[in-house]
């Protein structure tokens, strides 16, 4: 009787502290539904959604503060990829959270560039080069085109480029036939 | 007598083959112009190495292999270069591309051309010589040879295949070459079976090629190697296809066909492999048919960047002519121009016509008659995969094999429908890779923007430390003085300060006379007044 007990009270004992390393060695630090939810988002960190970037609107989708359509980047097919993970119905696109816009990068004028080095400390992922009193440059391969450069520019040099099709992204079309009665 | 394997499916369109093959190759005279593109090979655009009128020799290399999935390109000709920029290319988009324009001189002045010796060489050095000779497959693929000859892992490749299958309707450049060249052909199959330490060699000829089949069984009878006639199905010239043919294995899904111990190369790639290492040409043409709706068939071994209208010319074009294909009409596409230069991957050019080609047939609802399914000669299930690229469910697709698609066309030419299907499977590939692309540029993006706000947050916090030591340092400077020399020197140099304002004492008037003193007493009292008037006029004007 008391040897039963004592087995019963050594291994609620032995598999407690299983458990207790297993919590402790493998922690979830982070939601993995916010991780999700961020491989969905493009990765612009443009903050047109009304957070400081796509991780914290993820954040806050996953916490059901935000709504799945104020990401005018991810556009619609990005709506559908969230309602998908989220088990909810897909809507249309927020306007006031902007429209989506075809693929761009800033350029800079380097001729007007005064070196002030505001649009550096705007650039989200860090691709303008340059230093004070030194032409700035985009670095058009790390550009996400969030446009939050622009703003900053005391001088207005900072265009959007819409990226143009080349060969290396060119996509075969969608078969159609062309109707002569349109 | 090797016992031969069948694929599934495959069609036997009509051939068209005679059409070529009456006249001999035939060497394109020099054009006026060559346009070379920098990017003819898969894989890394070449680099060009000159500048707009710098003079050239032929076989100089223009443009220089980046990376190793890459390979150089040459001038084909002497001349001069009168441009490097954006011009039209082969290419279904017809989109520009770096192309270097060069104007013959006519003088045809090569390069020193030394062959190497091959057998005494370091296989890596060699490889990187084929990449330089600007190798790549001549069979339409245009993979970089040097890429291909590298065994890798394996200590060897076993089987070494070419393929002379050219099962394409109206093509007929590489039953030219076998017919004219085999003795070279061969030679480069030794240089690629040294390289792979393959211990057999197997060449493979559609049974419609008797005279190819004949000029390679004469060139090979040295040589352990096999010359073996396939049965004439469209597509054995495919390479999983023909490797099936040959030797009964299937390359695995998604793989490659060396993990199963083969590698297989076009029969034009082992002759220029051969005139490379042999004779240190590099690749500056290829055998091109000129067919379809013209008067004079024929092929013609052409520079590359030799312009299409040129080379259409030679074969008087018929007035009906509207367009030409590039490669075969089953897997060939149209060009947008005929101002595009022939490139490495030109194996044929067909004059199109209403007559040879219809126009495509209005596309009617699939009525799931499997025809295609039947036709596919990679055991896919083409029905679904449209439906799927239709749809646009890219990742059932992909689940039901998309990738594996050769793109060959069989499916299309039996489907009752007339379905444009592989346009369907073209279209749905295309924007998986896109998808692709934009997955890798967006977690790029946020790896460094996850990168700038930990910058962010350690410079604050580093801030924070320094102002924190600086603080904790002015509370106890004794404790810092020793640490911080530099430190300790201003600090020194305040107290210097410091003792100096207390005890201004002038040194110079213990010796003087009373009446001097008393002067002096005078001046320092007027100057005291001042001081204060001074100050009680701060805003005085200066």
């Amino acid at each position: 009787m008391s040897s039963a007990l004592l087995i019963m009270i050594g291994l609620a004992l032995f598999l407690g502290l299983v458990l207790g390393y297993a919590a402790i060695k493998f922690k979830v630090t982070e939601s993995p539904l916010v991780q999700k939810i961020d491989a969905i988002l493009p990765q612009t960190q443009c903050g047109q959604c009304g957070f400081p970037g796509c991780k914290p609107y993820a954040t806050a989708i996953a916490a059901g503060e935000a709504d799945i359509n104020q990401c005018p980047p991810g556009g619609e097919e990005g709506i559908r990829k969230l309602a998908e993970l989220l088990g909810v119905d897909p809507k249309p696109l927020n306007a006031e959270h902007g429209e989506p816009k075809p693929k761009s990068v800033a350029v800079i004028d380097e001729t007007l560039c005064i070196g002030c080095t505001l649009c550096i400390q705007a650039c989200p992922v860090d691709a303008i080069l340059g230093a004070a009193k030194h032409m700035h440059t985009v670095i058009a391969k790390e550009c996400t085109g969030c446009e939050l450069c622009i703003p900053p520019c005391p001088v207005d040099c900072i265009s959007m480029q819409v990226l143009q099709e080349d060969l290396d992204t060119w996509k075969w079309k969608y078969p159609l036939y062309s109707i002569q009665a349109k | 007598m090797r016992t031969l394997h069948t694929f599934h499916g495959g069609v036997h369109p009509v051939e068209h083959k005679q059409e070529s093959t009456a006249l001999p190759i035939a060497q394109m005279p020099l054009p006026s112009q060559l346009t070379v593109p920098l990017h003819q090979h898969l894989g890394q655009r070449a680099k060009p190495l000159l500048q707009v009128g710098d003079k050239v020799l032929k076989g100089q290399m223009i443009g220089q292999a980046d990376g190793d999935i890459s390979c150089a390109v040459h001038a084909p000709t002497s001349g001069t270069i009168s441009a490097i920029d954006q011009a039209p290319v082969p290419h279904p988009s017809g989109l520009p591309d770096l192309c270097i324009t060069i104007i013959p001189d006519g003088a045809e002045q090569w390069i020193a051309r030394t062959p190497l010796n091959y057998q005494a060489m370091n296989p890596i050095a060699l490889r990187q010589h084929l990449r330089d000779f600007g190798l790549a497959g001549l069979g339409g693929a245009v993979f970089p040879t040097h890429a291909k000859l590298n065994p890798g892992k394996l200590a060897n490749v076993p089987t070494l295949i070419l393929n002379g299958a050219e099962c394409e309707p109206w093509i007929t450049c590489d039953d030219l070459l076998m017919r004219e060249r085999a003795v070279e052909i061969v030679a480069g199959a030794k240089i690629m079976q040294h390289l792979l330490g393959a211990t057999e060699v197997l060449i493979g000829i559609e049974d419609n090629k008797p005279q190819a089949l004949e000029a390679m069984r004469a060139a090979c009878a040295e040589t352990s190697f096999e010359v073996i006639a396939v049965p004439t199905l469209y597509p054995s010239g495919g390479a999983k296809q023909l490797t099936k043919i040959l030797t009964g294995q299937e390359a695995p899904s998604g793989g490659r066909s060396t993990d199963i111990g083969v590698q297989i190369f076009n029969v034009a790639t082992a002759y220029s492999v051969a005139r490379a290492v042999l004779h240190g040409e590099p690749l500056i043409s290829r055998i091109v048919t000129v067919t379809g709706n013209v008067e004079q068939p024929r092929n013609y071994e052409v520079l590359l960047g030799t312009p299409v209208r040129e080379l259409n010319a030679l074969a008087k074009p018929r007035s009906d002519t509207q367009g030409t294909i590039m490669g075969g009409p089953m897997m060939g596409f149209t060009l947008p121009s005929a101002d595009v230069p022939v490139v490495k991957a030109t194996n044929c050019l067909i004059a199109k016509s209403t007559q040879l080609f219809p126009p495509p047939q209005l596309a009617l609802p699939c009525i799931r008659c499997t025809l295609c399914a039947q036709a596919c000669p990679v055991n896919l299930q083409p029905q679904d995969l449209y439906w799927f690229s239709r749809g646009r469910e890219f990742g059932k697709a992909q689940e039901y094999n998309l990738f594996d698609c050769i793109e060959c066309g069989c499916c299309d030419y039996v489907c009752p429908s007339h379905i444009p299907l592989v346009q369907y499977y073209r279209y749905a590939k295309s924007e998986i890779w896109a998808r692709e692309r934009e997955k890798n540029q967006a977690d790029l993006a946020r790896e460094r923007h996850e990168f700038r706000l930990a910058r962010i947050e350690r410079e604050k916090k580093e801030r924070a430390d320094k102002l924190a030591a600086k603080t904790q340092g002015s509370k106890t400077p004794s404790a810092n003085a020793e640490v911080d020399p530099k430190k300790a020197a201003i600090q020194a140099a305040i107290e210097r300060a410091k003792l100096k304002r207390a005890g201004v004492t002038p040194q110079n008037v213990e010796n003087l006379a009373t009446d001097t003193l008393k002067e002096i007493e005078e001046i320092e009292a007027r100057r005291a007044q001042l001081k204060r008037s001074m100050e009680q006029q701060p805003d005085a004007p200066d």
